[in-house]
């Protein structure tokens, strides 16, 4: 049952995360999301200090609004001319340095383990377990996930037609009426949600992985986006699955071997994959130089 | 102040406190190239990238060194650039989501080490998890003795170097049409940061020594226009944090050295950011009010001038 919960719980942080990486790919913020999962820490503890427990739905609310501060002073930074990239490592440094202090100075408080947010515990998911009425529910985790997945769906599919219009051409789909802004926010609050609903069993790392390194590998496989996000959720749930495997030969960190696990999946795809992979290509090429 | 001075007094806290400054100083210096060679986030890539060059270097010596942590580290950093390189080359993924693989990949592959480490008996391991956050209270006398080296060459590298970095950093083409060695000096600079990373790593942790290397930077553009001055400032940007870290953490038990300097240093880039000569934002208001003034006062006068030109008329 353990093995069933775990593999489960990484399933669902590999489908929201690699759904919302898609559209981050393809709008090159990979890195936004990457900044994202580090400065939620200062959110998570602050609900935590406020609310004094550990209510998961707190911490959510918490965590994402800072998810959208941080995006929000990436772009403020940027407009008064700071490059991308430096305005991303300005905003999350300074954020994760927070959290890092509030922790340090609550520390008797705070029962959050700062090891626990780089790299998660998803080893005691079935720990946690929610009770309803007497009856067990099963693991807190899976349940968050499953309603951050709900969310998430349901405003992707809702929304499909203007988040893909956003991702491949933000000036046309401004120009046809569509709110950019408001759907930039909306990804970039996603993106928060599902980092936070991971944070607790998986860490900030696994979380900036399973966002990147799927979408990446479906990126170079196909040229559909619908697809894509199917590949990429095959891939992340592929990754998982393999990952807890090799952890359990091992006897290694679970979320570090899905990480490593995704990361081989992704080589693979970078040498095979039949349109853009490195063997193709070659072979093409050495084609084309024959019929030459 | 008492407490300055009483810190500057105590053999333990003077080393922490000079390894600190040292750290800034080096990292602000280099992250300036870093910064406009538009690869700030590579220091961040860099640092999580160091993790399984230093679990292996653990692992096959067994000792807690920083000179084998920098070997390691720096040969995991070199294979991290490569492999950014290597996926923006050969396929259409562009060069932030290589990074983020780049980046997550090695990191996992490093906690897979770290617990394997854990799991099995290497003596002397306790400690090892202390990269992840940093403990600069853990600095002793040799490691700052390295630090020292490190930014000595680096700093003096950077001098020496001044002018072929300058050109590096603003026209390559122009520098490579000149002769200068251009993938030599961009290897050397990508070296630079891999070393400030490592040394910076043990003082403040994989997540924050990023924020060593563009902070200091980024504040110190708000300044000047001028490589020289921004490189100066940068350098005693980051020094300046290191000390105000160091000391506010020797003040207060339990509140970590690395990530209050870093706020010291995001403290000086607000600052920056409001008073800024030319770009802040305080001075930008300023000019655009004078120039709403100087328009309005045109405006009156040209309608006053019509005016009375039409009753003439």
């Amino acid at each position: 049952m353990t093995d069933f919960w775990i593999i489960l719980t990484g399933s669902l942080v590999a489908t929201c995360c690699s759904i919302l990486g898609c559209f981050l790919i393809l709008r090159r913020m990979a890195l936004i999301g990457d900044a994202i999962s580090h400065s939620v820490l200062p959110g998570i503890v602050i609900a935590f200090m406020v609310s004094g427990s550990r209510d998961s739905f707190i911490m959510l609310l918490g965590a994402s609004v800072l998810g959208l501060v941080t995006v929000f002073l990436i772009q403020l930074f940027q407009q008064s001319g700071v490059q991308s990239d430096a305005s991303i490592g300005v905003v999350f440094t300074a954020l994760f340095a927070v959290g890092v202090v509030l922790v340090s100075l609550n520390l008797r408080q705070v029962d959050l383990d700062l090891d626990c947010v780089l790299y998660g515990e998803i080893a005691h998911v079935h720990w946690n377990t929610w009770t309803l009425g007497g009856t067990d529910m099963g693991p807190k985790a899976v349940w968050l996930l499953g309603f951050t997945l709900l969310v998430i769906v349901t405003l992707v599919s809702l929304f499909y037609k203007q988040f893909k219009l956003c991702a491949f051409d933000p000036l046309l789909a401004a120009a046809v009426g569509i709110p950019v802004a408001l759907f930039h926010y909306l990804l970039m609050g996603l993106v928060s949600m599902a980092t936070v609903s991971s944070f607790e069993s998986v860490g900030a790392i696994l979380v900036v992985g399973m966002l990147i390194i799927p979408a990446s590998a479906a990126y170079l496989l196909t040229d559909r986006l619908g697809l894509m996000i199917v590949i990429s959720v095959a891939i992340g749930i592929a990754s998982t699955v393999l990952g807890y495997a090799a952890a359990y030969v091992l006897d290694a960190s679970i979320a570090g071997c899905m990480v490593c696990a995704a990361a081989v999946l992704f080589i693979l795809a970078f040498l095979l994959s039949p349109t853009h992979g490195l063997v193709a290509r070659k072979l093409w090429r050495r084609m084309n130089q024959q019929s030459l | 102040m008492e407490s300055f001075w009483s810190m500057l007094t105590d053999p333990n806290a003077q080393w922490i406190l000079l390894g600190c400054m040292l750290l800034g100083l080096c990292s602000g210096v280099i992250g300036c190239f870093a910064y406009l060679r538009k690869q700030s986030l590579m220091g961040d890539t860099l640092a999580h990238a160091a993790l399984p060059g230093i679990c292996i270097a653990f692992m096959l010596s067994g000792t807690k060194s920083i000179g084998l942590f920098l070997v390691g580290a720096g040969i995991a950093g070199l294979l991290a650039t490569f492999g950014i390189g290597w996926i923006t080359r050969y396929s259409r993924i562009k060069s932030d989501a290589a990074m983020g693989i780049v980046l997550s990949s090695f990191f996992g592959l490093g906690i897979v080490l770290l617990t394997q480490i854990q799991h099995s008996n290497y003596g002397n391991q306790s400690g090892l998890d202390k990269f992840l956050f940093g403990q600069a209270a853990s600095m002793i006398g040799s490691d700052v003795t390295i630090m020292l080296i490190v930014s000595l060459v680096i700093v003096a590298a950077c001098t020496l170097l001044f002018k072929e970095f300058k050109l590096l950093s603003f026209d390559p083409g122009f520098a490579k049409g000149l002769g200068f060695p251009i993938a030599l000096l961009d290897q050397l600079l990508m070296f630079f940061i891999v070393v400030s990373v490592v040394i910076g790593i043990q003082a403040v942790g994989v997540v924050l020594v990023a924020a060593l290397l563009i902070t200091p930077a980024v504040s110190a553009r708000y300044w000047t226009d001028r490589l020289g001055v921004m490189v100066l400032l940068s350098g005693l940007f980051g020094a300046l944090s290191g000390v105000v870290g160091t000391w506010l953490s020797s003040t207060t038990v339990s509140l970590p050295t690395g990530p209050v300097s870093v706020l010291a240093q995001t403290l000086l880039f607000g600052l920056s950011l409001l008073l800024g000569p030319r770009r802040g934002l305080l001075a930008k208001r300023l000019t655009h009010r004078k120039a709403k003034l100087v328009l309005q006062e045109e405006q009156r006068m040209r309608a006053t001038v019509s005016g009375k030109g039409g009753v003439d008329a």
